[in-house]
C-alpha cells in the first residue's frame, strides 16, 4: 500500500492534535464520584462516564500516575470536552487545568457541600453546552503524520506470532516512514526478547532507559513473585492457546514492532511521546490497564491482535482487533475486525495482511466503529502502583 | 496442499499446528516460514491447534529454540513429533 499521499478525516483540537473520535466525557477524580458522573452520562444524551474504583488515599508515584492519566484521558484529541467530578475540589481542579491547558472545554464541579443532586445538575447544565459545541465541529482532512497508533496484544497463543503480531509489525513498518507516532509496551511480555528490544533501540541512551525499566519491573515480579508464574504469565488462556513459556510469549510479543522501525524513545506509564517513531511505553502487559495507558498517553487508533479472542474495548481509543487464529475468527467472529487466519493457510502473504489491517485503521480513523465500539466494550482501569496509604 | 504446521526459522526444535483435528500418527505437512521450504514429520500424539510439535529429538534439560531463540528447558526427553508444552517443558526465568 502506497501511504506517501495517505491522509484521514479527524478532528482537530485546539493544540493542533487530531483525534478520530468526538467524545464529551463525565470523568470523575475518584470511585465516590461515580455515581454522580454516571447521572450526568443519564441526563445528557452524547456523553459518555469513565466509572473506576481508585483515587482517594493515593500518595507519591502512584497518585502522579492517577492524575496523569486522568489528565491524559481528557486530554486526548479523541474527546472534544471534558466534564470532571470530584469529591473536593482540589484535586478536581487540578484535571480540569490540566485537561484544560490542551485549549479544549473542560469544567469541574465537587460534591461536598453540594451533595450529588446539585452536583449533577449544574454538571448536567454544562455537559449540555459541551454536547452542542462538539457536535457543531466537523472531521478535517489531515496528513498521515497526525495519526497517532499504539499497540498490544491479549489472550496471545502461537498463531499471534506467526500471523496477527507479525501483520502489525508490517502495518507499523508501513507507517514509520511517514512520521506517525506509534508506540508498545508490556514491559514484563518481553522477557527473553529483550535484548532484541535492546538492540533496535536507535541510541545507546534509548537503550540504557529501555533497560532501567525493563529491569525496574522484574524487580516487581522479583519480589512479589511465589512461583515461576506458569499460572500469571503465561496466562491460563495463552496455555491453553499452545503458549508454553514467558520466553515464547515474548517472542511473539516483539513481532508487533516489525523488521524495519527502530525504537525513538520511551516513556514511562501514560507520558506522552515528545516527537513522531516507534515509543516504548513501560506498562503492565494486563490489556485493559495498557489500552488506557495507551489513551492517556493520547494515541487515537489500537491494534489489538488476539489469538484466543480478548473481547476488550476502551472508552475514547477505538480497538481494531485482529487473529490469525482460524477456530477464534469462526467461534468469535463479532470480536474480530481483520480476519488474517489467511496467513496459515497461505491464502494471502503478511504485505497483504498488513495492508488488510491499514485499510480497516483508515476507515476507523475516519469514524467507523470498531467491533469493541459496536459491542460497547469501554474497560477503563487504572494502572496502580503500590497501596493507599 | 495443506499446511498443518509452521516453523519460524530452519534450526527451530518446534513447529506450530495451525490446523484443527490433528490426530497421532498423522504424517503433517510444515512450512518453514524463513526459508520458504517445507518439512513433514509424523506426529506420535493428538496435537490441539496452536500446539507445538518437536522436530527433533530433544534430551531432558536441553534448551528449546522457536524464533531462533532460546525459549525455555525441557523437563524430559522428548522424541520427534510429540506434543511439547508445559508438560515437558519450562521457562529458563523467574
Amino acid at each position: 500500500m502506497d501511504l506517501s499521499k495517505a491522509s484521514f478525516r479527524g478532528y482537530r483540537r485546539a493544540n493542533g492534535r487530531v483525534g478520530v473520535r468526538n467524545h464529551v466525557i463525565i470523568l470523575p477524580l475518584d470511585d465516590i464520584s461515580n455515581a454522580a458522573a454516571e447521572g450526568v452520562a443519564r441526563n445528557v444524551q452524547g456523553t459518555m462516564a469513565l466509572p473506576h474504583p481508585y483515587g482517594r488515599l493515593q500518595f507519591g508515584a502512584d497518585l502522579e500516575l492517577h492524575f496523569r492519566t486522568l489528565i491524559g484521558t481528557g486530554s486526548n484529541p479523541n474527546v472534544a470536552a471534558v466534564v470532571v467530578i470530584g469529591i473536593e475540589p482540589a484535586w478536581t481542579k487540578r484535571v480540569v487545568d490540566g485537561i484544560a491547558a490542551t485549549g479544549k472545554p473542560a469544567a469541574g464541579f465537587s460534591i461536598e457541600l453540594n451533595g450529588d443532586f446539585a452536583t449533577i445538575m449544574n454538571a448536567s447544565r454544562k455537559a449540555k453546552e459541551f454536547v452542542h459545541y462538539a457536535t457543531a465541529l466537523e472531521r478535517i482532512e489531515a496528513p498521515l503524520k497526525d495519526l497517532w497508533v499504539s499497540t498490544k496484544c491479549g489472550e496471545s497463543d502461537t498463531t499471534s506470532g506467526c500471523g496477527a503480531n507479525p501483520t502489525v509489525g508490517n502495518a507499523f513498518d508501513k507507517l514509520y516512514p511517514h512520521g506517525t507516532t506509534l508506540v508498545f509496551g508490556e514491559t514484563t511480555e518481553l522477557t527473553g526478547g529483550e535484548q532484541l528490544v535492546a538492540k533496535r533501540c536507535r541510541t545507546p541512551e534509548v537503550k540504557e532507559k529501555f533497560m532501567m525499566m525493563f529491569n525496574r519491573y522484574q524487580e516487581v515480579i522479583n519480589r512479589h513473585k511465589t512461583s515461576d508464574l506458569s499460572d500469571s504469565q503465561p496466562t491460563k488462556g495463552n496455555i491453553a492457546g499452545g503458549l508454553t513459556t514467558i520466553e515464547e510469549k515474548a517472542l511473539g510479543n516483539i513481532q508487533k514492532i516489525g523488521k524495519k522501525c527502530l525504537v525513538d524513545g520511551v516513556i514511562d506509564k501514560a507520558e506522552q511521546p515528545a516527537g513522531p517513531g516507534l515509543w516504548f511505553m513501560d506498562s503492565s502487559s494486563a490489556a485493559a490497564e495498557m489500552v488506557t495507558l495507551c489513551a492517556a498517553s493520547g494515541f487515537v487508533v489500537h491494534l489489538f491482535p488476539t489469538g484466543q479472542g480478548n473481547v476488550i474495548g476502551n472508552p475514547i481509543l477505538p480497538v481494531i482487533k485482529l487473529s490469525a487464529n482460524p477456530r477464534t475468527v469462526r467461534t468469535m467472529s463479532e470480536h474480530i475486525d481483520v480476519d488474517v487466519s489467511g496467513l496459515l493457510r497461505r491464502e494471502i502473504n503478511m504485505d497483504q495482511a498488513g495492508d488488510m489491517l491499514l485499510e480497516c485503521t483508515f476507515a476507523t480513523a475516519n469514524g467507523r466503529w470498531t467491533a469493541a465500539e459496536v459491542l460497547g466494550h469501554r474497560e477503563f482501569v487504572l494502572t496502580r502502583l503500590y497501596e493507599s496509604a | 496442499m495443506t499446511t498443518h504446521f509452521v516453523v519460524h526459522e530452519e534450526g527451530d526444535s518446534v513447529g506450530t499446528v495451525v490446523v484443527e483435528n490433528v490426530k497421532a500418527g498423522d504424517t503433517l505437512t510444515g512450512w518453514i516460514m524463513e526459508q520458504d521450504k517445507t518439512v513433514t514429520v509424523k506426529t506420535l500424539n493428538d496435537i490441539p491447534i496452536g500446539h507445538k510439535i518437536a522436530l527433533k529429538e530433544l534430551k531432558n534439560g536441553d534448551t528449546v529454540i522457536k524464533y531462533g531463540v532460546d525459549i525455555g528447558r525441557t523437563i524430559a526427553p522428548i522424541r520427534a513429533g510429540e506434543h511439547l508444552h508445559v508438560h515437558n517443558v519450562k521457562t529458563k526465568r523467574w
